[in-house]
């Protein structure tokens, strides 16, 4: 399990009902099932991981973000999981929203464009950044609603989400020592890591 | 009720199916009391101490009980061999394997060719009409019979499919998972058209006589025969038919007509055509038309959310059944964009679905055909379930 899933499974407690969207292979729901004996489904935009992730057992549907959390009733989970996906969606607002409708967590995690390597790059050569992390041109990119640390808790404060935990996190998904200053993990965090709740 | 063995005579040899027969027969939706009801079956594997191992195979329009063993009319091998066996994605290693033949069928279960108990005389073309629940209802009567409480599963593609979601929404407690395939919890407006162009062929057969045929020693095989042409069409993609057949013609004339010397509109045949003319034909000698019509019928009335006030998450309200549903990519028939509308009527209802949609150019035919994703899916979805129902290896044997 890579290690920033490992963060968040740390953030789901023993039982509760998590849906996963964007769940991959299905690593974190299966963990979830087998070490905390968790509720844990999956949404999966990929069809062959979807086929993978059933053809292992585990209750996943294809189907994404945007059209598919409206369908579930209020407060149908404890957790909503949304993996690196965040900034790849059409609308990330509404997305968040229908998150925090159907369960009473969001845990959230995306790619931080804030990040001083970005910054550099578009300052220096006045062409959009490209680091291993955002590592497609423009043109091709799924990446279409970028935003930073401080972007995202903007939001979170217009839409009155109550954010319970954060962390900032390298590439790998280290946890990084700047817990104490937004402003120094905006600018070294290569990873942002959310847990929110309504507020 | 006793288990005997029970035999159609009517016409051709005789062949004996395992059945299960109910004096006091079931009341139909419709008002009708069909007495007695009997239910001819298949099994396979062997059912736990704990009778908690128990798979419901629903099959499809013209499927029958031959589920996993020779079709003793036809010699073929049972429609779902190549997934229901030792070892096989339903293993019957592990699981009891049930296959009933439907209500209204033609291979042992009440239906057309059955006695009226009142007439004295078989049913025929007055054989009342039946819906997708009382297909369901005969199957409850089965299983009850076999001294099975919960199903672990119920699966089947098609109207199988249907069965299985209709199996929950009247039963939700006596099933554990469901594996509807190539389904729709409705049958589409497209789809009454097409099975009224096959009822229409049929009715237009000069041996048709009402349904009465075979008080005339007759069937009505053109016109059975043509309403199979127009929906083993369905059954296909334009994909399929293109790589199977193309547009090569065969040397034979496409009349019955000796050509002569002259040139003719029909002196030589497509493939494809050919293709359809045989599967016509081998049908009519192992289906009943009136069958045909009876089950079809049922297909068309069949719609879950016109019961529930156009609420499709409503029969799966609170239930705890666990949901794999499969399409396939080039179905037009049984589209994903149904099983996309039932997947999401089961979020609704807060119920654990699995979704694939499996990408195939064979069409609605393809959950019967070596689809390796659909073995994959189905083989994972019951392992899964099995583990979460607390069935162990052990237990099964």
């Amino acid at each position: 399990m890579r290690v920033d899933q490992q963060l968040i499974a740390e953030m789901i407690p023993a039982k509760a009902r998590v849906l996963d969207v964007g769940s991959g292979d299905g690593t974190l729901i299966d963990y979830l099932f087998r070490t905390r004996g968790c509720d844990a489904r999956g949404i999966e935009i990929d069809m062959q991981s979807v086929t993978q992730s059933v053809a292992h057992g585990l209750p996943v549907m294809h189907g994404d973000a945007d059209h598919d959390l409206a369908h579930y009733p209020d407060d149908a989970f404890d957790y909503v999981v949304l993996q690196r996906t965040l900034q790849a969606v059409e609308r990330p607002r509404e997305v968040l929203r229908q998150m925090l409708r159907i369960g009473r967590h969001a845990i959230i995690s995306f790619p931080n464009f804030g990040h001083w390597r970005l910054r550099l790059q578009l300052l220096t050569t006045g062409r959009m950044p490209m680091t291993s992390v955002w590592s497609t041109p423009w043109y091709s990119t799924p990446n279409i609603h970028p935003c930073t640390i401080r972007d995202f808790l903007a939001l979170c404060e217009e839409d009155g989400y109550v954010v319970q935990q954060w962390l900032a996190v390298d590439e790998d998904g280290l946890k990084a020592p700047w817990r104490r200053s937004i402003r120094f993990a905006n600018l070294f965090g290569e990873q942002a890591l959310f847990l929110l709740s309504r507020g | 009720m006793d288990r005997s063995v029970s035999s159609s005579v009517e016409e051709g040899p005789v062949y004996t199916h395992q059945t299960m027969r109910l004096e006091e027969g079931m009341a139909l939706e419709c008002g009708a009391h069909l007495a007695p009801l009997e239910v001819a079956y298949c099994t396979y594997g062997t059912l736990s101490a704990s009778r908690d191992n128990a798979i419901l195979v629903c099959h499809a329009l013209t499927g029958d009980q031959y589920l996993a063993e020779p079709n003793p009319l036809t010699g073929k091998p049972g429609w779902w061999s190549r997934m229901v066996g030792p070892g096989l994605p339903i293993d019957t290693d592990r699981f009891f394997v049930i296959c009933p033949n439907v209500l209204g069928g033609c291979m042992g279960s009440t239906g057309p060719r059955s006695l009226c108990t009142e007439t004295g005389k078989a049913w025929d073309g007055e054989f009342p009409p039946i819906t997708m629940h009382d297909i369901v209802a005969s199957q409850v009567r089965l299983v009850d019979y076999l001294g099975i409480e919960r199903l672990f599963a119920v699966v089947g593609g098609s109207m199988g499919g249907m069965q299985a979601l209709t199996w929950v929404a009247d039963h939700p407690e006596r099933v554990f998972a469901a594996l509807p395939i190539a389904t729709s919890p409705f049958h589409s407006a497209q789809n009454i058209a097409f099975n009224e162009v096959s009822r229409q062929a049929i009715f237009a057969d000069p041996h048709w006589h009402d349904g009465h045929y075979r008080d005339f020693g007759a069937i009505p095989a053109r016109g059975l025969g043509v309403a199979r042409m127009m929906a083993h069409i369905t059954y296909l993609s334009e994909e399929a038919l293109s790589r199977k057949f193309g547009r090569r013609v065969r040397k034979e004339a496409a009349t019955a007509i000796p050509a002569a010397s002259s040139p003719s509109l029909f002196g030589e045949m497509f493939e494809v055509e050919s293709y359809l003319r045989h599967q016509g034909s081998t049908f009519v000698r192992r289906f009943d038309a009136n069958s045909y019509l009876t089950i079809t019928r049922a297909m068309d009335y069949f719609d879950l959310a016109a019961e529930h006030d156009g609420d499709l998450s409503a029969p799966f309200g609170k239930c705890e059944t666990r949901f794999c549903v499969v399409s396939f990519s080039s179905d037009w028939l049984f589209p994903t964009s149904q099983s996309r509308l039932l997947v999401r009527a089961l979020n609704k209802a807060g119920a654990n679905v699995s979704f694939v949609e499996i990408e195939s150019d064979r069409g609605h035919d393809a959950f019967l055909l070596d689809e390796p994703d659909l073995d994959r899916t189905v083989r994972g979805f019951l392992n899964g379930a099995a583990e979460h129902a607390g069935l162990t290896r052990e237990e099964a044997l």
